[in-house]
């Protein structure tokens, strides 16, 4: 079995013209993971830069409405750029330095991780392109813009079905014709080792965080951790520091879409099985011939065939649970956390909030939850009121 | 020695490749016999898949064309093709497609039908030397060859993967995806030499290879040359009227590969 193994999933399953360049990132990301100078740079620029840590913080009222366990929400949108994303782009992008790279290359599906891409680049003086779907590139055509503005160029992709998927297709594809000068910063904790790993270590300062925060709030540990996955990485980042604590539930939420009895869903565990793609063993949804499925979800960022490497073993140890969430129940979470803490969810985090709505007054008022909330939902309104009926445009 | 090296017997060989199900399988079939009958020496069959991330725009076109036609071409359907081929010919023939074609048949299942049906090799772009235990053990136990890939970017990965290597070595003209290039500067020669030192293996160059010019010079180096895009091209503009045109872009390829 080859490196990067979580169960049996994970691997590295690329083309040989890209072993030697993931190899050095492999060799890069072993020598600087536990070097003290590239941490203290790493700490000094999430916490100056990116404005960390991030808050955690209690919803009373949304607590008091559901009148069950108490909830806290952990504030990754209050991160600059407006989402987790950034963690993990600044500690690829020092790496990137270190490795002698000047050009780095993204996918983005929402637009977040080519936002947070872009930022990171612009202040290092890095060159930037990001790959995004053009149907991405419609529904969130901001995203678009904020990257322009940023210094980097953005390439809409329209072969397949034009969204995430193919974005990361893309985005290897150009990696393959520009290796010296180039690091893909992948945004998810998928593709070949060492990426789901690494990732989810830039990541996991959620887990770390919210472990110190809560302890200091409360006490004790959380009862449950939700968060949303597409990819995974901000639900890796949330679990990542409580997965040896047996009795903090980890809850993972997929975007089903339209539900996981229709076409029309992107919730991977639920409707998936195991596959080879992206450079990962993992699960996948594919017909029976393993093509890959069209999936869809109203969020852009959970709009993946796939899903983390990590992820699919920990579903199969049973060591996290994963539920399916629909557009609908999405959407009226989204609305309910604006209207009720003032919080306007990215879609995106607005399934992880909708299945704590679902779970939290069935649970004891002495039991917490903690709602990893990956991004801010500024992106998300003018897509949101289209669904609604409402006739707005950015 | 099994068919696909002694293909390389004595000769610069040929190896033309197409899209199992583009336009439609019975052309797929036609091409097969015209090709071999026009001097391929192996031909490589893709069978097609969703997302195929190895290559440029003309063969992910293709690729889109077989799954999406009235057809709906399945590795069933090419499994059945192949088996009407082995009726009329006997070239050798290797498919070339991703992992989770291979892995969601059911690897071994996949790989034994491939020696039922009567195919010679495999080619699988995203298995790398560190993941050829997915497929290549499977291989070794029904008699396919598993063929490996070398990059530009391979270097010192060279001996280790020339050393496993079966059949032939697809070395990799350049960096990038599968489609033509305006030329190729990576040394070729030197990258098959680092292979011969390790192992007495043909080694046959492609990726943008599509004139007569530069596959002369391609083959002065190696021991074949292997042609995709500048085939689809064709079959692509004339669909199911393309046999007579491939036939004469094989023969004059042919001809280039052995002129001295």
């Amino acid at each position: 079995m080859s490196k990067g193994r979580f169960g049996v999933h994970g691997g590295m399953y690329i083309p040989e013209t890209l072993m030697n360049a993931v190899n050095e990132v492999d060799a890069a990301y072993r020598k600087y993971k536990d070097d003290p100078a590239f941490n203290r740079e790493l700490t000094a620029m999430l916490n100056e830069y990116a404005g960390r840590p991030s808050r955690l913080y209690y919803a009373k009222r949304m607590t008091e409405a559901l009148g069950g366990a108490k909830i806290y929400l952990k504030r990754e949108d209050l991160n600059h750029t407006g989402s987790h994303k950034i963690n993990n782009v600044i500690g690829q992008m020092l790496l990137a330095k270190r490795m002698g790279k000047t050009r780095v290359i993204a996918e983005t599906g929402a637009g977040q991780h080519g936002v947070a891409t872009a930022t990171v680049a612009a202040m290092m003086d890095m060159e930037c392109e990001v790959f995004m779907g053009k149907e991405d590139t419609v529904r969130q055509a901001l995203n678009v813009y904020r990257m322009r503005l940023l210094g980097a160029k953005v390439h809409v992709v329209d072969s397949g079905t034009a969204t995430l998927k193919d974005a990361v297709s893309e985005t290897f594809r150009e990696w393959t014709t520009r290796i010296d000068d180039t690091h893909y910063v992948l945004g998810s904790v998928m593709g070949p080792y060492p990426f789901p790993e690494m990732v989810r270590d830039f990541q996991s300062v959620i887990s770390r965080e919210i472990k110190s925060q809560l302890m200091e709030k409360e006490g004790t540990l959380p009862d449950a951790v939700i968060a949303c996955v597409g990819g995974g990485s901000n639900a890796m980042g949330a679990f990542y520091h409580f997965i040896d604590d047996k009795d903090v539930r980890l809850i993972g939420c997929e975007a089903a879409g339209k539900g996981v009895d229709t076409f029309e869903t992107a919730a991977t565990i639920h409707v998936g099985r195991t596959g080879i793609f992206h450079g990962m063993k993992s699960y996948f949804c594919q017909d029976e011939y393993g093509q890959i499925a069209p999936v869809y979800s109203i969020s852009a960022g959970l709009d993946y065939p796939g899903i983390g490497p990590e992820h699919a073993y920990l579903h199969d140890t049973g060591r996290a649970e994963y539920a399916a969430v629909t557009d609908e129940e999405a959407v009226e979470a989204f609305e309910y956390l604006s209207r009720t803490e003032g919080i306007i969810p990215a879609i995106e985090s607005a399934h992880a909030v909708a299945h704590a709505m679902k779970i939290a007054p069935s649970m004891g008022t002495d039991k917490i939850i903690v709602i990893n909330i990956s991004g801010r939902g500024d992106k998300d309104c003018a897509a949101i009121a289209r669904y609604r009926g409402e006739d707005i445009h950015e | 020695m099994s068919r696909i090296t002694d293909a390389f017997r004595d000769k610069k060989t040929f190896i033309p490749f197409i899209t199992c199900g583009d336009p439609d399988l019975d052309t797929t079939e036609k091409l097969v016999y015209a090709m071999a009958g026009a001097g391929a020496d192996i031909i490589e069959l893709g069978i097609p898949f969703s997302d195929p991330t190895a290559e440029g725009p003309v063969i992910q076109e293709a690729n889109i064309r077989a799954l999406s036609g009235k057809e709906r071409v399945t590795t069933d359907k090419v499994f059945d093709m192949v088996r009407r081929i082995r009726k009329k010919s006997d070239i050798p023939l290797v498919f070339m497609t991703y992992a989770n074609v291979v892995f969601s048949y059911g690897s071994e299942t996949f790989i034994s039908v491939c020696k039922e049906t009567g195919m010679d090799g495999l080619i699988v772009p995203d298995i790398p030397y560190e993941e050829k235990d997915e497929f290549a053990p499977f291989c070794r136990q029904y008699g396919i060859d598993f063929i490996s890939l070398i990059a530009p970017t391979s270097e010192d990965r060279i001996e280790s993967i020339a050393r496993d290597a079966q059949g032939f070595m697809y070395c990799v003209s350049s960096l990038g995806v599968t489609g033509t290039r305006s030329e190729i500067t990576t040394d070729v020669g030197k990258m098959i030499r680092r292979v011969k030192d390790v192992k007495d293996i043909p080694c046959a160059v492609g990726f943008g290879i599509s004139d007569t010019e530069t596959a002369k010079d391609m083959a002065a180096n190696s021991d074949g040359v292997i042609v995709g895009s500048a085939i689809i091209k064709i079959i692509a503009r004339y669909k199911k009227q393309c046999v007579p045109y491939v036939e004469e872009f094989v023969r004059n390829m042919k001809e280039a590969v052995n002129a001295r």
